[in-house]
């Protein structure tokens, strides 16, 4: 288990409760029941306060967090017959967005997503979820065939942000994200998005403009990272507390904006403490939202998404 | 420093010193130091008479530059909701708009225009860099999508100048959501079957580089101009090594298939007209003095698209 420095504390007592019970272990006939379940609920008490009233940076942290569920947990428990489909036929596979064909009850859907990489070398192979124009290109390319043969399209959005490379901007990183945005809002099928972790600017719009967006409970959602932010702003990096407060990246605030549909709740002290749970509701989201549009004729779907994205920016926060 | 600057230039600016503020009169060349009168700088658009650097111009003098006689309609941009996120940095986010409401005397950062140039009718919506970086929030993308309707409307082709250091950070996930929306406003165009046409002007950085201004029919760049999605600092500081020159810059992106072409500012009119006239199967145009009125109406279908 991996601990936030805001979890410290509770990191203390869970630490504790577990150096008892393999005293336990060790000494046959020792007593520390009372102790250790004592410890147990001060920590589970700790844990939902903690978490009751996450600030945004704090929920930055949580999104990031390196045990939270990745798109490969989601594809993994969710799916059946996924078959990973690679390349954007141009230049190269890009492993920061993975995608394939799978079925979810049997339904056959489209399901792209970012992929950050569970351990260092997954994590440099997958460039930490920051995709290169040929991810981009690829999830084009996937929505054209899934376009074609009437597939539901899911996305599943976890990226910092785009690759601020040379060789991403040599071959058009720009074009690629504008690319794949057109892409989302002329596909005829079912488009459906989750924010898992972290919506990071262009580099997630570009597969999230769809007929139904829905953000975890702790993830985030922004047009700049809070550290960048800062810098800019503040001319201090330091103060991506302020930064993101200033930003309403939650996913309370975006759907109190009018800019996200639903909100999923995660388990208390973040997805990564029961993923199972979190997969699963997940699951029961987009399952709902492609029930409400498996009606909608190609036409109707393409208009909605096009007047949906035509009129972001009449909510406000202001009292 | 040469005699020019240290000598004449004190001696004609005394002459003028009780009408105008000796700044107004002279810049200086950020490219190659050259001293510029500002009249003869105007004339030739903001381009460095000696060096070919193109400058800044405001989305106003463009226009102006762009119309035919600098005759050009603006068309209203309906005002957007103020500060939805009450964002405070340092400052407040309607101190830092009124200042640059101030600074600019414009509203925002988008013009939007319609006029003839050489005769041919278009609509218009240009970037302005000095408000704010001319950066994308619900104002810019109201503007992009009133052009697109009204290039829809009167059957134009849209002629888009960006300029732009990214979002406006300060109306947060709303400024980011521009993105798709400016992108639904460039479908519209294009579903009508009229040009949508980009010129990108020094810098065009960011969001704005990866929605509307890389969705043109044609990409047309001024020479020199940064065009990116991360800019060249970002860069530096990820992968710690320095970049090449020119890196970035209009010929670079030429060089690597992003953009069409790369022209001089006085020559962005006519090319405009020429390709929009071609691509919407207009005869050429008329150079010279304009026709008596009753030649223009014969001139074949051409005013109405
Ligand atoms: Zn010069």
């Amino acid at each position: 288990m991996n601990y936030l420095e805001f979890e410290k504390p509770l990191a203390e007592i869970e630490g504790k409760a577990e150096e008892l019970r393999a005293m336990a272990r060790s000494n046959a006939g020792m007593d520390i029941k009372k102790e250790a379940n004592q410890l147990d609920s001060k920590a589970k008490s700790l844990l939902a306060d903690l978490y009751k009233n996450l600030s945004p940076w704090r929920k930055c942290q949580v999104a990031r967090h390196p045990d939270r569920p990745h798109c490969t947990d989601y594809i993994e428990a969710l799916f059946t017959e996924y078959t990973p489909l690679a390349g954007d036929r141009n230049f190269a596979d890009d492993q920061a967005v993975i995608g394939g064909l799978a079925r979810l009850n049997d339904r056959p859907v489209m399901v792209i997503g970012h992929e950050k990489g569970k351990n260092t070398q997954a994590r440099i192979e997958r460039n930490f979820g920051m995709a290169r124009p040929e991810g981009y290109r690829k999830a084009v390319r996937l929505m054209d065939l899934a376009d074609r043969f009437n597939v539901p399209v899911v996305t599943l959005i976890d990226t910092p942000g785009a690759y601020p490379g040379k060789g991403a901007e040599e071959r058009g990183q720009s074009e690629a994200i504008a690319r794949a945005t057109e892409k989302c809002l002329k596909i005829g099928v079912p488009l459906v998005s989750m924010v898992i972790g972290e919506g990071g600017s262009g580099g997630a719009v570009a597969i999230a403009t769809a007929n139904r967006v829905a953000m975890l409970e702790h993830s985030v959602y922004s047009v700049i990272s809070p550290e960048g932010c800062a810098s800019i702003l503040w001319k201090d990096a330091e103060k991506m507390r302020e930064a993101a407060e200033a930003l309403r990246l939650t996913a309370q605030d975006l759907h109190r904006l009018g800019v996200i549909d639903q909100i999923v709740r995660e388990p208390v002290g973040g997805a990564h403490r029961n993923i199972g749970a979190t997969t699963k509701s997940v699951g029961k989201c987009i399952e709902k939202f492609l029930e409400q549009l498996s009606g909608m004729s190609r036409k109707k779907l393409i208009e909605e998404r096009r007047s949906k994205f035509l009129s972001m920016g009449q909510g406000s926060l202001a009292a | 420093m040469n005699w020019i600057s240290n000598y004449v230039r004190p001696k004609i600016n005394s002459l003028f010193s009780r009408r105008e503020t000796p700044e107004n009169l002279w810049s200086k060349c950020p490219e190659c130091g050259s001293m510029l009168f500002h009249r003869e700088l105007t004339e030739n658009l903001g381009v460095c008479t000696s060096c070919d650097h193109h400058m800044a111009i405001s989305a106003r003098d463009r226009l102006t530059a762009l119309f035919d006689d600098g005759v050009f309609t603006e068309v209203d941009v309906p005002m957007p909701m103020p500060d939805p996120l009450s964002f405070r940095d340092q400052k407040k986010y309607p101190d830092r708009l009124k200042a640059a409401q101030r600074e600019t005397e414009e509203k925002e950062a988008m013009l939007v225009a319609e006029g003839m140039i050489e005769r041919t009718p278009i609509v218009a919506a240009c970037q302005d860099f000095s408000f704010m970086g001319g950066s994308m929030g619900m104002y810019v993308g109201n503007a992009v999508v009133t052009a697109a309707n009204r290039a829809v409307e009167l059957k134009r082709p849209l002629i888009l100048f960006s300029a732009a250091g990214g979002a406006r950070m300060q109306e947060g996930i709303l400024s980011l959501m521009q993105m798709p929306r400016t992108t639904v406003a460039v479908e519209l165009v294009r579903d009508a079957g009229l040009p949508y046409i980009v010129v990108l002007t020094n810098p065009t950085t960011g969001g704005v580089t990866a929605s509307y201004a890389m969705l043109g029919d044609v990409h047309i760049a001024e020479p020199n101009a940064l065009i990116c999605f991360a800019g060249p600092r970002v860069i530096e500081q990820t992968i710690r090594e320095t970049l090449p020159e020119g890196f970035q810059r209009a010929e670079y992106l030429l060089d690597h298939g992003m953009l069409d072409r790369v022209t001089h500012r006085r020559d962005m009119k006519s090319e405009l007209s020429r390709i929009t006239r071609m691509l919407l199967n207009m005869p050429p145009p008329v150079k010279g003095d304009l026709p008596p009125p009753n030649d223009v109406k014969s001139e074949p279908a051409a005013a109405s698209g």
